[in-house]
């Protein structure tokens, strides 16, 4: 028996700037990733993109292909082992001679090495019964739908008062739609995974956000119990919502090392990150707003239309964030989808938010000049005291705080409103702002907390850590509750061997996590003082779960606030553009680690640039998907279109949220940003840009 | 597997003998050609490594003109003194393309050869005539939005992406190349073909040629130079449009004048017909403008790239009119 303290320290270690724990790993290449497992006799899949767009697989020519040396099997729907769904979704991999949109994976090679399975698959030859197909997102499509509800679970539609009637009488209106393309997420490391057999028991080295969910859904797919699949996922290079589910690949990967009784490796090229791993849909939104003389809001309408795919549903909740953002009594929000031969669109940071804030914050913009009213004034007579929905009062609501600090520290009040009254030389120079919200939520978790004899700590749950530093932060957060040195903590994640714990997605992470090893490490504490610190030689540990804890607390609209506003400068001549600055303040509760924190959010700003500026994947009509499919040809911003990017935030505690006090970072980045830099555009040229992105062409017209 | 062999012979009579076979790819600094082999669309049996042959030199001769080795490396062009005082638009015009690391593999010779950035011509899934001649041009309704407003034909309508060669199409640069049946020099004006109806063709390059260096000419007495180029992001991209341009002026008038424009056609188009208007006249924008737009009557837009025309007439204003008042210019504003 040894004696174990955990009172000996004062200073929090949350709020503490302290550096990524497996950096030092990371810098030395030994952090190991998903692809990076050494295993023996390890076989390579290489998946098979359909040519079509839409219709049936006739044949293939696997019969010639498995001839090949080093091919060790050909998968198709013909031979592909069955799975517990064939509904056509989009994990029903190989289950269905169907084919849904051009590039799915309609056939697998799997080969001694990775050059062999790459070079079979680009020889196997495929015949296809074609037919038409339809992959162009139009306002006018006589097709479009309502969905049910939108991601994750909201309402399709809102209403209420006379929208119509108020805009009528309104004193001021506004009345435009604004575009945003779709977009495709492209973390450094792509999704890759290794599947292996043991008997009935299958492991996956698997890249995701989220390895419970991972586990729960190959489970179901192969009739296993759940206590039979091991996912893996100790370090993954980045997801940005595209590994917050399963993709077919890691489906495809159990399936074939099944089948060459291997174990099999498989990792998403580059191209591939543009075909089967998800995007983010394409938006038309009508947005209207009324106002009174005094630049108060009475009437606010957000339209969308989006597309899913004819296999699954997804409804990006565009107009969402409408619902609560300004007051004004008379409001309505919709969402409408059409069913495309195209890949299911699905999570990329903040959806919802990201392109429904571009298109309100733009027409937010637009009624500013439309009444004369300063854009930070506008908003803040339109800061609604309470949830403009329900009436329910916001845990808290820091947007004034964030608008006026914001300006105060960007300079504001050195604005010309007027467009084109700022040149330096050939350059116009104009600022914008916008706002930036996202909401704080916290999904149920599990956590168990060890105390070792030796007086060190493990905390471990199924958590992921993408690359934002959770790991750290977790560690933080264990250690204030256990009251010992984040050195004596070992934190344990990434493994289905730990407690289940739900995905990092929805700036959740932190929030639900961190409340499961906040009550777990209290715990744990707990019984050392019961047990006068004694700890047995095995340690002594306590689990547990805040699914009661988290279901009976009251329900309040908890929201994250920001503001951002940027400088750009416009060649008029050329039309060419460059931010020449973006700062951000956010209201996001309780900072964990401001190292870390700043990193999400001047990264969620910078992605923020690309999205007004660059981004954009190319609808081929002809083919049916998209062309820019590389880095290359699908430009994000370079160092050189950052020059400079700050990240503040005002001091917010939210106890209301979770025990920390904390509500997440991961998204709010990327909300508002274009809008921002749409804003300052126009205030630079006199031109209003409505569809993304701002490129020279619709400067110089 | 698809396997191909790699050869790094010595000595040059050795590399134009294996440049002979029909096999063969000869390879600089593999920055474009590998990534075509790798989605398909280069897909050679053999390699013949060209950066062992000893042509890496600059060389500065009598008559005051520069001869640069094929494999030297884009860096040390742009960075080479005498390029800088003496072509300042050559080493801008190289500085402007791709990022440091590439320019620190990629060679002269494969700079000037180097393929289209046209998206169905990187898909081997769909048709392209340049890449399978009679298959159709998917770009004509399609995604043209880089691609060419000069030059193209119904058969293919790409450009040609470098930067460099723009320069050197406006210094009137010669490309000095030798196969088995001997050396030969041809003027970059004849080096480069218009699509027409063979877009797959797009040099005069003898059969198995081996490009050994570039000859740059003594620059023009008194005259000034410069390299503009218009992209999507500050760094890092390739040219909506780029102008290379040449001036000197005496006594308020044109006395020389040398202007070519990149990311518009499927070579690096020399404007003639501009120059022939400006030589002699008053060097001020209204000629300027009266120049491009005589040169830019042939444009054919498609619907996507009709900015081009805009943008490309208002960078050989600028660029010759910095050109006559204020000296240098800069490549790309960041
Ligand atoms: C992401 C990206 C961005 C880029 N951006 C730009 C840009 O903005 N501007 C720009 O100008 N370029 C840009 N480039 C292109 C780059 O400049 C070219 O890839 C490079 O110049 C090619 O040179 P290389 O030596 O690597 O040629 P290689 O790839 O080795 O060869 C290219 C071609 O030249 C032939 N070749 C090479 N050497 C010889 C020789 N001695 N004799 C005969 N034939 C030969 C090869 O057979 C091949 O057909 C970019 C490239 C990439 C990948
Ligand atoms: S423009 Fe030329 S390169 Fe592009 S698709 Fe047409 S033929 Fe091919």
């Amino acid at each position: 028996m040894t004696r174990t303290t955990t009172t000996t320290r004062t200073t929090p270690a949350i709020g503490a700037a302290m550096t990524r724990i497996e950096g030092p790993d990371k810098v030395r290449g030994s952090a190991t990733y998903a692809y990076e497992y050494p295993l023996d006799a390890v076989a390579y899949c290489c998946a098979v993109g359909s040519t079509i767009a839409h219709g049936r697989v006739r044949s293939t020519s696997a019969d010639a292909i498995r001839q090949i040396p080093g091919v060790l099997e050909v998968l198709s729907h013909a031979n592909a082992p069955r799975l517990a769904i064939s509904d056509g979704s989009e994990l029903a991999v190989l289950q269905s001679d169907r084919v849904a949109y051009r590039r799915q994976i309609v056939a697998a090679v799997v080969a001694e090495s990775f050059e062999i399975a790459t070079e079979a698959a680009g020889a196997l030859e495929i015949e296809y019964d074609v037919e038409p197909f339809a992959v162009e997102l139009k306002s006018d499509d006589p097709d479009l739908y309502r969905p049910d509800k939108v991601n994750p679970g909201f309402p399709t539609d809102t209403e209420a008062g006379d929208v119509d009637g108020a805009l009528r009488s309104a004193a001021h209106v506004v009345d435009h739609t604004y575009r945003t393309p779709a977009y495709h997420n492209n973390p450094m490391e792509p999704h890759a995974s290794i599947a292996v057999w043991e008997g009935d028991d299958l492991t996956v080295f698997d890249s995701n956000q989220g390895a419970s969910p991972v586990r729960a859904r190959l489970a179901e797919l192969f009739g296993l119990p759940t206590g039979s699949v091991r996912v893996v996922s100790e370090h993954v290079g980045g997801g940005f919502g595209a590994k917050g589910l399963p993709r077919p690949v890691v489906v495809l990967a159990a399936m074939a090392a099944r089948v060459v009784d291997r174990p099999v490796k498989i990792a998403v090229t580059r191209e591939q990150m543009f075909a089967f791993v998800g995007y983010r849909t394409p938006t038309i939104q009508r947005v209207q707003l009324g106002a009174d003389a005094g630049g108060r809001i009475t009437a606010i309408a957000h339209d969308v239309i989006e597309q899913t795919s004819t296999i699954e549903e997804f409804a990006e909740q565009t107009a969402v964030a409408t619902r609560m953002m300004y007051a004004g009594a008379s409001r309505r929000t919709t969402h409408r989808l059409r069913r495309l031969d195209v890949p299911t669109p699905g999570w990329m940071r903040a959806p919802g938010e990201c392109p429904g804030m571009f298109a309100l914050e733009s027409a937010v913009d637009e009624l500013a000049i439309a009444t004369r009213l300063d854009p930070i004034e506008l908003r803040l007579r339109n800061d609604p005291p309470t949830d403009p929905e329900t009436g329910a009062p916001f845990t808290s609501r820091n947007l004034e705080a964030c608008l006026r600090e914001g300006a105060r520290l960007f300079g504001w009040s050195q604005r010309h409103a007027e467009p084109r009254a700022r040149r330096d030389g050939r350059w116009l120079v104009g600022t914008g702002v916008a706002a930036s919200t996202y909401p704080a939520r916290a999904r149920a978790s599990k956590a168990t907390a060890w105390a070792r004899p030796d007086g060190s700590f493990d905390v471990e749950l199924c958590a992921a850590d993408i690359g934002t530093g959770a790991r750290t932060a977790l560690t933080q957060i264990a250690a204030d509750a256990l009251g010992a040195e984040p050195r004596r903590v070992r934190l344990g994640l990434g493994d289905t061997n730990f407690s289940e714990a739900p995905l990092a997605g929805g700036s959740m992470g932190t929030s639900s996590w961190g409340w499961a090893v906040t009550r777990a490490c209290e715990g744990l504490r707990a019984r050392l003082a019961a047990a006068n610190g004694s700890v047995p030689v095995a340690g002594l540990a306590v689990e547990v779960d805040t699914k009661d804890e988290i279901e009976r607390r009251a329900q309040r609209p908890a929201h994250a606030f920001g503001a951002q506003f940027a400088e750009v400068r416009v060649d008029e001549d050329t039309g060419e553009i460059r931010v020449a600055r973006l700062l951000g303040v956010f209201a996001a509760g309780r900072i964990v680690n401001p190292m870390t924190a700043r990193s999400q959010l001047i990264g969620g700003m910078t992605m923020g640039i690309s999205m007004a500026l660059l981004e954009a994947s190319l609808l081929d009509r002809e083919y049916g998907d998209y062309l820019n499919h590389d880095l290359a040809q699908y430009e994000i911003a370079t160092c050189a279109d950052v020059p400079m990017v700050e990240a503040h935030w005002i001091d917010e505690r939210d106890d209301f949220v979770n025990p920390m006090g904390a509500k997440g970072v991961g998204e709010i980045g990327i909300v508002g940003t274009a809008a921002a830099i749409a804003n300052a555009t126009y205030n630079a040229t006199g031109v209003r840009v409505r569809d993304l992105p701002i490129r020279l062409e619709k400067l110089i017209g | 597997m698809r396997r191909f062999e790699y050869l790094r012979p010595l000595d040059r009579a050795r590399a134009v003998d294996l440049a002979a076979n029909p096999e063969v790819k000869l390879l600089g600094g593999g920055t474009n050609l590998i990534d075509l082999m790798k989605i398909g669309v280069e897909t050679p049996e053999i390699l013949v490594d060209t950066t062992r042959l000893g042509l890496d030199e600059i060389e500065s001769r009598v008559d005051g003109s520069l001869r640069i080795g094929a494999s030297v490396r884009n860096t040390d062009v742009a960075s080479d003194r005498r390029v800088r005082a003496r072509f300042p638009v050559l080493s801008a015009a190289v500085l402007a393309g791709a990022s440091g690391q590439l320019r620190n593999m990629a060679t002269v010779g494969g700079n000037l050869l180097q393929r289209t950035r046209c998206a169905y011509f990187q898909d081997v899934t769909k048709a392209c005539n340049k890449r399978k001649p009679g298959s159709g041009c998917p770009a004509q309704t399609g995604a043209n939005r880089e691609l060419a407003i000069l030059g193209g034909s119904e058969h293919c309508i790409a450009t040609h992406p470098s930067d460099m060669a723009v320069a050197l199409r406006a210094l009137d640069a010669s490309v000095l190349v030798e196969t088995e049946k001997g050396a030969q020099t041809i003027p970059l004006a004849d080096f480069y073909r218009l699509p027409g109806d063979r877009p797959d063709i797009e040099t005069n390059l003898p059969y198995g040629a081996l490009i050994v260096a570039i000859d740059v000419p003594a620059p023009v007495d008194g005259a000034r130079s410069s390299y503009m180029k218009v992209r999507d992001r500050a760094s890092f991209g390739f040219a909506l449009a780029s102008v290379a341009g040449v001036l000197r002026v005496a006594d308020g008038r044109v006395a020389h004048v040398a202007l070519a424009l990149g990311g518009v056609a499927p070579l690096p188009w020399r404007a003639r017909i501009a120059e022939a208007h400006l030589m002699g006249a008053p060097a001020d924008p209204d000629h300027f403008h009266a120049a491009i737009d005589a040169e830019l009557q042939a444009a054919q837009p498609r619907p996507e790239n009709a900015f081009k025309v805009t943008l490309a007439r208002r960078m050989v204003v600028r660029v010759l009119t910095e050109l006559v008042g204020r000296g240098e210019v800069g490549v790309a504003p960041s």
